[in-house]
């Protein structure tokens, strides 16, 4: 069942898990507390019921942004003249809802740039009250300007017969509205509580696939599916149902349950009873990833989908701002995380959950009903997953057929970052693969945020691969 | 330089220097193949071995032996480059092999098997002998797609092959896969496939284990054949009869350390070895149904020893 | 439905530059796994670095056995990096490390921040990188028929094209074959049933499977080169999916055969196109859209592998005794 190589990592205690989850409250303590002082940029707009926020960014693509880039917004009886900053953004507040129209004025751009998309200079925008709009201008030499099509968008492959890679997104690095420093935020500090909420976010998502690990030896590479049921079955409960939000949650949760619970009834627990061995499992769930990843298309189409419409409004703590939303997702996060830990080391559950995961065999031997303990283990992680799965589509404001499979390799780095095997190191290996995502932005481009965190995967792997909370193996 | 001598005069004589050597942990041998020294290994702060010093005369064979968990498979580990220690070194005919690893170490001329055999299961018997074999060009990547290059070795090593195959009674399976033999065989193939490389120490894990008695004294044939022939042999085994019939030296090991060292017949009378290795009371009959009665022998024996440690930690 | 025209299309795939870049792909895994039983699940990202390579190199002018070179070499590289670190940890680990860094490559060339050089998400459009290939070629410009096919003769998906890679194929196979049998091949069979035991029979187990790590990634390097050609260079259209296909091909056509992955590429590309073309000739229109047709499509291919590596994984070649998996 298990490679006979390996001593399997058992589930230690884990006063360890309730000691990180308070660090991370710590972490999140500080940035409020501390008073860092705020970057000295343009005056401050967050959206409140009063204000809107038109955030006007100009890029160059491959070079970054542009600064001291003049523009106006005129609209709704007003002309508001603004410049870009260091971070290439202009940020205008306006105070009455409607179309607004954004010229940019080309002798202000640097020598020897133009628009690459001149004909959709000025544009038109919508923007409410309480939200925010953005828009990207792209600049750049002469030759790259094209003719016609907006800028930015990548064509999707054509060729039938290149599938799978129909329906790519476009920008799948997605960006927590968090992670935007707004004017009026130290950056470091808005980047780090980025970090953070993605991290415990990713860490409630990924914590199932590290218990289907530790107890079956099974690495799922259809974890990242039952992340993206969450969002979805989130998305049907809002948009097509209407049901309110936090029931929304309580479904899509319940439907990861169910989801475990048929997949460990009716593929696995027959799998592990004809004695197929772990690495077939492995294939089995990459075939089931596709299956259902192509399912998701199938249904859901390729173009993103929101949950909410609408992003909820942003606080201002200290250096740092919040969205209300993602306060409230952290909050169910480190809930369920101590739910978690709590049952892992108190209940009887638990502990039968840990002796199988050390050894099956001893555990079946004591008396502990195996198969029973593994099929409510699928449970609890599939739920987990899909619950992540909201909060997160929740934090990243959208959701996508694919957005869990992107995140699947995340997941996986902070597992194995965290150590194979140990629920403890998840949430740590979470933590520092969110960070570590997050502030890779301050030196790499955006699009390359991933990047960074599976090459730190990559480096665990090869210093210590037994992660930083696992112990290390015998090998041989 | 050594005159040429027939092999048996050479193995005659190595056995019988030993009788010059001392029965003590550690002694020195008259022609030592393989000297160890500082050789420690632990787990998470148990002490797996501790070996000070150890020497292995050249063309004679030694046991081995120790209660499980002595550390004897762990000194196997190490010798042979499949685990690396904490600290230590060793000599192997010349040649320091400490930290080498385990395929070099092989190739140097110490060759293992193992508790658990490792027959290649889905190749047949003559492909996993062919394996074995050393310097076939044909290995190499580049060499292996002119097949001019590597045949003729090959046919040598095919006939080398059979001939030990032979020799061990599995010629007529030699088409046959390796996992269709059955426990016993598979022994004897491992043997085989260490011999196809013609080393000058072969090092056998419990080769006795899970192998029917009736095998076993074919084993213990080819095992002999083996020094007779001018290997030098270093065995674990538990099975203490085949010990003392065939092995020209013994070395106790007990919790990772060298507690004893002789020849058969001496450390088997060694009270110590006996104590450490066979239980305090081995002798008593445990077929008579009245010891395990309160109040009976065994329980009067044990209350002794109680009462004697208590004693002893009162100061 | 025409199911002439379907068997025709059927027919054109099987046969077509997607087939023969699998194919080579699949070959490559199979000396990976089949052969050596490693655990690749980063196919694509060679393949990536192949059609990059060659597609760059061409681009900057390079003559044609020059963007070949750059392509196999970038392949070789890769595999060193991946491999040297790698190969020491368990199966486990090299499976993800792979992903991982298929990803990395991925992520780097669909990067704006490396536009001029890759494209980023738009990738190296066709025109840009094809013409030295074209150019190679005996045949002039034209369009010519064989049987119900018709193709031009040097552009794109063209007859120079799939001459030139079933060539290829051929070529691989045949020294697969021969790699097999030789005792090169045998230390890997070895390495695939125990490690532990062809070390202690002397041979340098990390050095035999980094070898083998880096013919299969040359041959997924080609398969690139091939599958290019075709279309386009674009980063998304060699992710995660064409991994995952490849084995699925592999272990339907047979692991640790010869001719196993030729034969699943055929079959996987025949049937799937044929399923495709019968969903949409059956289907009432309107009741699915093309997209959703090809999502089914997908759906039943992830069906398949996992039927196929429980019910019967050693694929339609294999041999049940000589498994490349301990299917118990």
């Amino acid at each position: 069942m298990r490679p006979v190589d390996t001593v399997a990592r058992p589930l230690r205690p884990p006063r360890t898990l309730v000691a990180l989850l308070a660090a991370a409250l710590a972490v999140l303590a500080t940035l409020v507390i501390t008073a860092a002082p705020a970057g000295a940029a343009a005056d401050p707009c967050s959206p409140d019921d009063t204000t809107a926020c038109l955030n006007i960014t100009v890029t160059e693509p491959g070079s970054g942004p542009v600064e001291g880039v003049e523009l106006t917004v005129a609209g709704q009886g007003q002309e508001v003249a603004a410049t870009t900053g260091e971070n290439g953004r202009a940020s205008v507040p306006l105070t009455a809802a409607g179309d607004y129209t954004v010229t940019v004025d080309e002798a202000s751009l640097p020598s020897g740039k133009v628009l690459l998309h001149p004909e959709a200079n000025p544009v038109t925008l919508p923007v409410a009250l309480g939200r925010s709009a953005g828009r990207i201008v792209q600049v750049g030499d002469p030759s790259d300007a094209q003719p016609g099509g907006s800028g930015g968008a990548s064509a999707t492959p054509g060729a039938t017969s290149a599938p799978g890679a129909t329906a790519q997104p476009t920008d799948e690095a997605g960006t927590g509205t968090e992670a935007s420093a707004g004017p009026g935020t130290n950056r470091y500090a808005q980047l780090v509580l980025a970090g953070t909420v993605f991290g415990l976010l990713l860490a409630l998502a990924s914590l199932g696939a590290n218990l289907i690990y530790g107890t079956t030896g099974l690495s799922n590479f259809a974890h990242g599916e039952l992340v993206t049921l969450g969002g979805m079955t989130a998305f049907m409960a809002v948009q097509w149902w209407n049901l309110p939000l936090w029931l929304a949650i309580v479904v899509a949760t319940a439907a990861g349950a169910v989801a475990g619970w048929l997949l460990n009834r009716f593929i696995f627990a027959p799998l592990r009873r004809r004695g197929v061995g772990v690495t077939q499992q492995m294939i089995v769930t990459i075939g089931l990833a596709l299956a259902l990843l192509s399912a998701f298309l199938f249904f859901y189409g390729a173009q993103p989908v929101p949950i909410v419409s609408g992003i909820s409004t942003r606080m201002q703590i200290g250096p740092v701002q919040i969205s209300g939303q993602s306060l409230v997702s952290v909050g169910i996060a480190v809930v369920v995380l101590a739910a978690v830990a709590f049952t892992l080391s108190r209940t009887r559950l638990g502990r039968a959950t840990r002796a199988v995961s050390d050894n099956p065999a001893l555990a079946a031997a004591t008396g502990i009903k195996v198969e029973s303990i593994i099929s409510r283990v699928w449970i609890v992680s599939a739920a987990l997953a899909s619950l992540g799965g909201v909060l997160l589509a929740l934090y990243l404001n959208t959701t996508r057929f694919n957005f869990g499979s992107t995140l699947l390799l995340l997941m996986f780095a902070a597992i194995t970052l965290g150590g194979l095997g140990s629920p403890a190191g998840a949430v740590l290996g979470a933590l520092v693969i969110g960070l570590v995502v997050e502030l890779s932005t301050l030196f790499l481009p955006n699009d390359m945020r991933y990047a960074s965190a599976l090459v730190i995967l990559i480096l665990v792997l090869l210093v210590r691969p037994q992660g930083i909370l696992g112990r290390a193996e015998r090998i041989g | 330089m050594p005159v040429e001598m027939p092999v048996q005069d050479v193995v005659a004589q190595a056995r019988q220097s030993l009788a010059g050597a001392e029965h003590v942990p550690g002694a020195a041998k008259p022609d030592p193949l393989l000297v160890a020294d500082g050789v420690r290994r632990s787990f998470g702060g148990v002490n797996a071995v501790d070996v000070e010093h150890l020497e292995v005369q050249r063309h004679v064979i030694t046991a081995l032996i120790g209660p499980n968990g002595a550390g004897k498979t762990t000194f196997f580990n190490l010798m042979t480059g499949f685990d690396k220690p904490d600290a230590g070194r060793w000599v192997f005919d010349g040649k320091a092999l400490a930290g080498v690893s385990a395929s070099r170490v092989a190739k140097a001329g110490m060759v293992r098997t193992f508790q658990l055999t490792k027959a290649l299961a889905r190749m047949t018997v003559l492909e996993n002998m062919r394996l074995g074999a050393r310097e076939q060009p044909g290995e190499n990547l580049f060499t292996a797609l002119v097949k001019p290059l590597w045949s003729p070795r090959e046919r040598e090593i095919t006939d080398k092959a059979m001939h030990l195959l032979e020799r061990f009674k599995l010629d007529a399976k030699k088409d046959d896969f390796a996992g269709s033999l059955s426990g016993g065989q598979r022994k004897l193939l491992e043997m085989a496939r260490a011999l196809m490389s013609d080393p000058a120490l072969v090092m056998l894990d419990e080769p006795m284990a899970g192998v029917n008695p009736a095998l076993t004294q074919s084993l213990l044939g080819h095992i002999t054949d083996l020094r007779d022939s001018g290997t030098t042999v270093l065995f674990v085994e538990h099975d203490m009869h085949m010990v003392r019939h065939i092995s020209d030296w013994v070395v106790v090991m007990a919790q990772g350390q060298v507690v004893a060292e002789g020849p058969p017949a001496d450390v088997m009378a060694d009270q110590a070895v006996i104590d450490a290795y066979l239980g305090a009371h081995h002798d008593t009959d445990l077929g008579d149904d009245a010891l395990l009665d309160e109040g009976g022998v065994i329980d009067a024996e044990a209350e002794a020893e109680a009462d004697a440690e208590i004693e002893e930690k009162q100061p | 439905m025409d199911l002439g025209q379907l068997f025709t299309n059927v027919l054109s795939e099987m046969t077509g530059p997607t087939a023969i870049a699998y194919a080579l792909a699949a070959i490559g895994l199979n000396i990976h796994f089949g052969l050596t039983g490693l655990i690749n699940m980063g196919q694509a990202g060679f393949m990536l670095l192949g059609a990059y390579g060659f597609a760059i190199t061409t681009i900057e002018g390079g003559p044609i056995w020059l963007a070949f070179l750059v392509a196999v070499v970038a392949a070789v590289v890769f595999a060193l990096l991946l491999g040297l670190p790698t190969l020491k940890l368990r199966g486990d680990y090299l499976a993800i490390v792979t992903i991982a860094a298929a990803e990395i490559v991925r992520m780097i060339g669909r990067s704006t921040a490396l536009t001029e050089i890759t494209g980023g998400s738009e990738g190296l459009t066709g025109n840009s990188f094809k013409h030295t290939f074209q150019d190679a070629s005996p045949f002039p410009d034209d369009r010519w028929t064989l049987g119900p096919i018709t193709l031009a003769t040097n552009s794109s998906n063209s007859w120079w094209l799939r001459i030139v890679g079933w060539t290829l194929v051929a070529l691989a196979c045949l020294l697969v074959w021969r790699l097999m049998r030789s005792p090169w091949g045998r230390v890997l069979k070895g390495i695939r049933e125990d490690e532990d035991a062809v070390r202690a029979l002397g041979k340098n187990v990390y050095s035999y499977k980094l070898q083998a790590l880096v013919l299969g990634g040359v041959f997924g390097a080609l398969g690139g080169i091939v599958f290019v050609l075709a279309s386009s260079v674009q980063a998304d259209s060699l992710g995660r999916p064409v991994t995952f296909n490849t084995w699925t091909i592999l272990l339907l056509g047979g692991a640790a055969t010869v001719l196993g992955p030729v034969l699943g590429s055929l079959l996987f590309w025949g049937a799937l196109i044929f399923v495709r073309g019968l969903l949409r000739g059956l289907v009432p229109d309107g009741a699915l859209t093309v997209q959703q047709i090809e999502q089914v499509g997908w759906v039943l291919v992830g069906i398949t592998l996992m039927l196929l590596i429980v019910f019967r994984p050693q694929g339609i070649l294999g041999d049940k005794k000589e498994l490349a998996i301990n299917a118990r």
